[in-house]
Parts: structure tokens; sequence; C-alpha cells
């Protein structure tokens, strides 16, 4: 079948097998590997994009379910060279360690910053409840999603993009 | 919230703020991060990739009585199905295991265990292959399995491995250490005894990345690039070279970014062999990625300890002596990971933080009809199991003095003045100033206070409880007159290059899972060289650009890699005096070192920066006899003790004595990782082990039924605390150095995963003492707590 929806500002239009899973179609299909996989079970919220500004997991939406709408992955949080403030915050202070689990949780703050701009720890906690992370224990993240609050202009980025 | 950091809060203030060397630096690995631009295994695409998948037992213990392809394969997206049959004629049906065993990598005789490995097929894409394994059709003989771990030795009970001949039982091992009879004789005199038997439950590292492994075999030339989620990729590419027969020098492993390790990716699973034979037998590169069913399943559980435990104290609190019997479930295979002469790892250290007169522990290893593994999830080999076994008993003896578990702790505590310490079974203690840290951790607590409201809140019928531990880490394996892996000693080696322009690329032999060696490492080379961290470049995870070592896990990597930075930075220190001598025209005895560059005694004007010096011995400078024209040097280290990182914790609960719901209200963390490098690293393992340690003692256990059905093979029923069941963490340090370590490092990755789970339990086990509850097994489920509050009610609940 035919499909075809707006993926980080793109308008795009594939054909796919029904079955295919929104996480494998923009891994496999569209190549765009920051979303990741964790679980099979909705539990990890590894697969966190948002649709249409709402954080879902991608595992657990067909790609066809996606059809007519908006998609935003990690690699469309940053406009080019200048990072979001959720993406600058998880630098800042430390809420990322192996990284498998941050864009999930970066979109999932972006969405809560969007509809409440000033969130408290417990706030931070419940959006990102949904979630797991197994290096940082949370209290870096949620200081994380707190310095983008506090700095909802974004920062052109200085950092380098390093390759290992 | 308590932070206590020697650096301010705010690296981003600007490059006067970043140091050269030690302090809170951001990590240099997070720009990729951040934008979706690591690189994880499963996103490795290679020309023509082909995907495998693996078919797993549906049962516990059954005779393979045969197995049909022929549908799988007229698949029309299928390239291959393997068998175990394929895999005896290649002579990969078996492989060796870390501990002296063998495991089988497809099912040729036997299923040993539920989601044991039966068929790999290879085929197009990731549904083709899923959608071959309900193709293929296996005849099972059902046998009856061996599940309760104290049945396992039972005469009678079903031999497990039967294909070992002359095997008539499933006993694997009987290990001790301490002296047995100094130990009975100082507990037959004592004035209180106290034993207690506890259960570690076999949990399961569940990093968030599963494992997995993209093979890419070349025929013409005979190599093999293997990707793969190891956490050790020299010991890999070597024991790929022994067992697949592929020599050495033509195979490389890239160890990627990893999505989390925690000791779940230390070992060669079936799955990595499985697409080596895949890329083998179709001539394309094959990816291979299990499911977290497969993860949880099949590849590398956690302790699994049945402790018997017993304390003998005076009656005014001297703790005399500890023994110890274990019954370690090894499931199917003995394929745990740590050094050869230790099968129960650094368990030997179970005397804890304690000046004893006597100890001695007995573990019996045995088979069971469970997937194999053992050591992992930030175990650091094993102390995990110690430390909770030491914490809980001397918590049961408090109880029994009717002590206050701190004074109690205080009371026993190895001294500073006893440092170096040599403990009852073997070990020798480098630092430590123990009482410092427990005061600690109570000032932040405010621990009187604490015990105040505790009691105002016993008297109106709530439950609070507030738990203690103390535990000393052994880690940073290890000296090779004592350890090794397979053979392998446990040393690690680096390599440095300053290039002309003064920047510098050190190569490592450890490996990332999220630690940031990126960040650490240049921060190592920076504090010893005097440039800047953002110039030097940490490379790993690759064997063909790296040096030989044993890779990360058990905390090594800051105590060996980290070592080996150190000694090779300052190798490359020492060489460029020389060369600044000539260029100065002196003496290399005339020079002094400030950080950064070499100068004339007396005269500080004359001097070269490290820049300038690398530029010259790349240049024309006439270089002294001896010296070749680079700034490059290389070290192999080999520790000559482990490191004794330290810690106090305490834990504050609030038990719902409705539901038995037990929510951690409060966690202070007090570390000693001996010299730090970069605090703001050091607080974020600190904080994911004690995350771990909520997980371990309030939800996450992998059950079995009667039959071997292993019942925690999903995240709905293996639970991770997430954001909601966790405080905001309280962390404080003491910092002693260790006087053996270059730097005076000590390790941190494992150090909360091994002292949070006791205090949780202390503490939920100190909310219930209204009920007369001495002890309560892992995990604290509400169900559990609940159960407990029903035996013996008493008032005011």
């Amino acid at each position: 079948m035919q499909i075809s929806m707006t993926v980080n500002g793109e308008d795009i239009t594939r054909e796919i097998e029904p079955r295919v899973l929104l996480v494998h179609f923009i891994r496999d299909v569209l190549r765009l590997t920051g979303t990741h996989w964790g679980c099979d079970t909705s539990n990890c919220g590894t697969c966190v994009v948002l649709m249409d500004g709402l954080p879902v997991k991608s595992c657990t939406v067909l790609a066809a379910m996606a059809d007519g709408h908006a998609i935003t992955t990690v690699e469309g949080l940053a406009t080019g060279a200048k990072l979001d403030p959720v993406q600058q915050g998880f630098m800042e202070e430390h809420g990322l360690q192996c990284g498998f689990c941050t864009p999930g949780m970066m979109l999932t703050a972006r969405a809560l910053l969007d509809r409440n701009p000033h969130p408290d720890d417990g706030e931070i906690r419940e959006a990102i409840s949904g979630q797991m992370c197994r290096c940082t224990g949370y209290a870096t993240i949620v200081r994380s999603v707190k310095w983008a609050a506090e700095h909802p202009a974004a920062q052109e980025t200085t950092g380098e993009e390093v390759t290992a | 919230m308590t932070i206590i950091e020697e650096h301010p809060a705010n690296p981003a203030a600007g490059d006067a703020d970043r140091p050269i060397g030690y302090g809170r630096l951001q990590r240099k690995e997070d720009p990729r991060f951040v934008r979706g631009k690591g690189n994880y295994v499963d996103d490795i695409v290679l020309p023509g990739m082909l995907h495998g998948a693996i078919l797993r037992a549906p049962v516990a213990h059954a005779r393979l009585v045969s197995i049909d392809t022929s549908k799988a394969l007229a698949h029309p997206g299928v390239k291959a199905v393997i068998t175990g049959q394929d895999l005896l004629g290649l002579k990969l049906a078996w492989a060796p295991t870390l501990s002296a065993d063998v495991q089988a990598v497809l099912v040729t005789d036997k299923v040993r265990f539920q989601g044991q490995e039966v068929a790999f097929v290879v085929a197009d894409d990731r549904y083709s292959a899923r959608d071959a394994l309900e193709l293929i059709e296996v005849d099972y003989d059902v046998l009856p399995p061996v599940v309760d771990v104290r049945k396992a030795l039972d005469p009678g009970a079903p031999v497990i491995r039967d294909e070992i001949e002359g095997r008539t039982d499933n006993h694997i091992f009987d290990w001790e250490a301490g002296d047995k009879a100094e130990c009975d004789a100082v507990f037959a005199s004592a004035d209180v005894v106290v034993s207690q038997e506890m259960v570690y439950p076999r949990v399961h590292p569940a990093p968030m990345e599963t494992c997995g492994a993209v093979a890419d075999y070349e025929p013409i030339d005979g190599t093999l690039t293997l990707y793969e989620t190891s956490q050790a990729p020299h010991a890999h590419r070597t024991l790929f070279a022994i067992v697949a027969g592929i020599p050495e020098h033509k195979i490389r492993i890239v160890s990627p970014d990893i999505g989390g390790g925690f000791g779940n990716k230390v070992g060669i699973y079936p799955g990595y062999i499985l697409a080596v034979v895949g890329s083998i037998v179709t001539g394309k590169p094959v990816k291979w990625m299990e499911d977290r069913s497969e993860n949880l399943m099949s590849t590398s559980f956690a302790r699994d300890y049945i402790m018997q435990g017993e304390i003998a104290a005076t009656k005014d609190g001297k703790i005399l002596a500890l023994r110890t019997n274990v019954l370690a479930d090894h499931g199917a295979f003995n394929a745990t990971a740590q050094p050869t002469k230790y099968p129960a790892g650094f368990f030997h250290i179970f005397t804890g933080s304690y000046d004893l007169q006597a100890a001695h522990c007995k573990v019996t290893g045995v088979y069971t009809n469970k997937a194999p593994g053992g050591v992992a999830y930030a175990c650091s080999f094993r102390v995990t199991e110690a430390v909770y076994l030491v914490e809980r008993m001397v918590d049961i003896l408090a109880r029994k003095l009717e002590m206050d578990p701190a004074e109690l702790r205080l009371k026993n505590l190895i001294k500073p003045e006893q440092f170096p310490y040599k403990n009852k079974t073997g070990w020798e203690y480098d630092s430590g100033d123990y009482a410092t840290a427990l005061r600690k951790s109570m000032d932040m607590a405010g621990y009187d206070e604490l015990r105040r409201e505790q009691k105002e809140k016993r008297a109106r019928g709530e439950l609070m409880g507030i738990g203690i531990s103390f535990f000393t880490e052994t880690v940073g394996a290890g000296p090779r007159k004592h350890m090794d892996i397979v053979g392998l000693g446990m040393n690690d080696g680096a390599e440095l290059r300053v290039h002309p322009t003064g920047k510098a690329v050190v190569r490592i032999s450890v490996q990332s899972q999220g630690q940031g060696h990126e960040t650490t490492f240049a921060q190592i080379v920076a504090e010893e060289l005097g440039i800047p961290p953002e110039d030097i470049d940490v490379v790993h995870g690759d064997t063909d650009q790296t040096p030989f070592g044993l890779g990360t896990y058990g905390s090594r990597s800051t105590p060996v890699s980290g070592a080996a930075v150190a000694l090779v930075a300052r190798k490359v220190r020492e060489k460029a005096k020389f060369i600044a001598a000539a260029m100065l025209e002196t003496r290399p005895e005339d020079l002094e070192w400030e950080k950064g560059r070499w100068f004339v005694k007396g005269d500080p004007s004359a001097g070269k920066t490290i820049a300038e010096i690398s530029m010259g011995a790349h240049g024309t400078v006439a270089l002294p006899e001896g010296i070749d024209g680079n700034l490059d040097a290389e070290v192999t280290y080999d520790p000559p003790n482990l490191t004794f990182p330290f810690g106090a914790y305490i834990c504050v609960v609030d038990v719902d004595p409705g539901t038995g719901h037990v929510k951690v209200r409060r966690f202070i963390a007090v570390d000693d990782c001996g010299t730090r490098i970069n605090p703001m690293i050091i607080e974020g393992q600190v904080h994911g082990g004690l995350t771990d340690g909520v997980g371990m003692a309030l939800m996450q256990f992998i059950e079995f039924d009667a039959e071997g059905n292993n019942l925690g093979g999903t995240f709905m029923d293996y639970l991770i605390p997430t954001a909601l069941e966790v405080p905001n963490w309280e962390t404080g340090f003491t910092v002693t150095p260790s006087p053996h370590h270059p730097i005076g490092a000590k390790g941190i990755g494992e150090s909360a995963t091994v002292g949070s789970p006791p205090a949780i339990v202390n503490a939920v086990v100190d909310a219930l003492a209204p009920f007369g509850i001495q002890h309560m097994d892992m995990p604290c489920t509400p169900a559990r707590v609940w159960a407990a509050m029903q035996g013996r009610p008493r008032p005011p609940i």
C-alpha cells in the first residue's frame, strides 16, 4: 500500500507492506536511525516520536496509521546547527549516558514544554514515566528538561561533531 | 536535592571554566547522541545485508526428536536455515564458555532451557526471517526439568548435562574461602549468633539496547568484520579466533556505540556466532538483533544465590565472624564471566567493611534448566551478593542486640589506620576512611531527626523505614599473577600520539557503553600533558584501531585502562623533556614541568609547550641519541592490586499499610571512588546504580514456573523503575585516593548497584519492625510486603 506523511517537515510517499510498524518504517525505509527500538510490548518508550506534536510509541503504531500525519523524529529537533533547548539541556545537565533512550526522552520533553513551558519536577516525571532509562536514574533528565524550560531560546551549538 | 561538587553547576559558562584535566566537563560524545547520530549495531546497514532470526525452544528440557526446515527454506525471502546438525559438521555446535564449560550454539541433542537456540534463519529482511521461524517444524520429547535449585542435587534429579561422559548429577563446583576451623571456633564461643537464609533472586541487566551483531565475512581474503554489542572486543576477537578457527589477524571486531551494557554484553552469545556462520554460508553480511524477550530469556542473567548467613558477635556489639553457605544457580551451562581462579567471582569479599576475627564461605554451583549466566548487572563479579549478605546480617544483628544499625556499623568499621587492611579471605583493601563516609551520609540524611520522625509515625500506626548499607567494592581486575579470563591476563593497553600541532589521539582497549570514556580518558591525558580535552580524541571499540586489553566490566575501565592512559601520557611527557632540552639547548635534568610545558629551572620564560615540542619532534630539531622523531608512546598496564571503592547509603521508605506498596522517599548516597575525574559523570554513574537498586529491591526478578517456563520474559513482567518510582537522589562524596593507582582513582561504575539493594531492603524491614519481621527477600513487591504484614499483626496496626 502507498502511504504519505510529513517527516521532519518533509513530505514523503512510500510503498509499504501494510503490517510494517512505524518504527521500522522510520529506521529501515527512511533510514532515520535516531529513533530506537527497545521492547516488543510498548513498555520502554525508546521508540517515541511525535505524531502531530504528541508523543507516540512508534513500535505500537503501524506506518499506515501515520498516513496523512506529521511525524517528528530526533533528527527533526535541531534547526541546522541550532539545537533545540531540550537537546542543549540534555548536554548541559548530563541527561544521557548511552544515548539509547535519549531521542525518545527529548521528544517527550519537547511535547511537554510545548504545552507546559514551566513544568515542575512532578510534571516532568509524569511526562516521561512511559519511558525507561537504565543509565541515568532520571534525576538528570528532569534537570535537563528544566534547563530547557529556563532557556527557551535555542543556543547556537558549539559542540563539534565527534566521531569514534 | 543535595549535590556536593567541587565545580560549579554551570558547565557552559565558557572556556575559562573548562578544566584542563579533571573537573566537570560536558561529554564529547553527547553532540552526536542528542542529534540522533549515534551509531549502534542495529543502525549498521551493509550492501546486500541479510537478516537473521533465531528459533527458540518453547520448553525447558526436552530431547530434540526431529527438525524439518523444508517449508522455511521454501519461503521466497529465505536464504538459509541453519540447524545444530549443520553446526556439528562445522564443529561449531558447541562453544567454550568463559568458565571452562561448553555451551550449545544450536541444540543438537537436548533442549536445556526455555528460549534456547534451536535454528537460525537468514532471509532478505527482518520480517521474512521472523515469518520463516513459524515454518520450521520441530518435534520435542519433553523431559522433567530441574527448576528448583534446592532439588538440583537430589538423588534421582534429571541430569541436565548428560552429554558429558560419566556425569551423573548437576553439581558444578564447590568453592571455599577463609579458615573454616578458625571461624567455627569463634562462633562456638561467641555471646550472640544470628542466622538468616536469604535469596538474591535471578535478575537481568536489561540494557535498553538488546544484543546483536552484523557479521561480514569476506571469502576471498578470508577476513571477518564483526560489528557487535560487545563490552570486550579484544577478548571476543581472540575467542572467535579460537572458536571459529579464523586466524586472529583476519578478524576485526567493531563495538560501535552501545546502548548500555551492565554486564549483559560481556559474553559471546550463540546469536553472534550464528551471524558469522550465516555470513559464511550465504556470502553476504548478516545482521542479527535479538528482541526484548530473547534478551531477557536467553542472555546473561545475574545473581541467583541462596545464601545461608550467620554472624557472631559479643553482647556489646563487637562483630567477630561471618560465615555462609551458598547455593548458586548457574543455569544449564556454566557461562559465568569472571577470573578463572574464582568460580564464585569476588563473593569472598563478603566480610564487607568490618574488622572481623574470622570468616568462611562455601559456594556450591549447580546446573538447572535455566538460561546460563550469573555474573552481570553491574555486580563487580558478585560483590553485589556479598554486600547484600553482610549488610543484611549486620542489620539483623543490630535488631537482635537492640542497637541502632548505624551505631553497630560505626563500632565495627575498619579504621583508617588499619589500611592496607588484609581481610580474612585474602583481600588487601587499599585505602579507606569508612567512618567519615558513614557520618557524612548520616549528616546529609539528618539521621537522628529521621529516627525521631519514625518514632512519632510508629505511634500513629504509620510505616516508615530507615535503611543503611555500607559497602566496600573490589574492582579493577586485575593483577595478571592472580587473574585471567580464559587464559587472557586482565591487563589493558593504551597508545598515545601527539600530532605535530599538539593535538592528540589516545587509543584504549576498553569500550564505553555510556560511561563517557571519550571524555574521561581525554581528561586524564589533559591533566597529564596540559593540553585541553577537546584537543584529544579517544579511540575505542575497534580491534583494528586499538591496543589489546580485556574491556569494560567489573568497574575496571578507570582502575586499569585509566591507569594505562595516565602512564602513557607520562611516558610522552618524559620523552617531551628530552626533545625540549634539545630545543632549548640545555640538559633534561635542568628542566622543570608545569602543566603543559617544560621550562628551564630558574628561568620560566625559557620553555616549550607540548605543541611546540611535538612540532619539534616531527620537524627538524636535532634529536638526542635514542629519541625518535615523534611524540608517541604505548603501555600495557598490569595493576598491582585491585581498588576498593566504598560508600555509605541511607534509604528512607514509607510503606502503605493498606496495600504494601513501598515508596522510596529519600536516598542519600556518599561514595568514595578515590580521585575524581569528572564529577558530573561520577554522579550519573551513581544515579544509574541507585535506580538498579530500586529495581532489584522492589520490583525485579526472573521467576520460573514448575515446568521451567520463564515468567519474566517481557517488560510487562520484568519491571524496570521509571521516573515515578525513584526519588531525587541525594549524593555526596569523600575522597580517599588509591595508593597504588597512578592517579589515585578507584572506579565508580558499579558502586551504587552493589551498595543500594541492602539499604532499601533494610529500610523496608525496618518499616515492618512492628510486625516482628526479621527479613524479607527481594523483590519487596506490594504483595510480599502485604503478606508479611498479615503474619504477625501487632498493635497499633
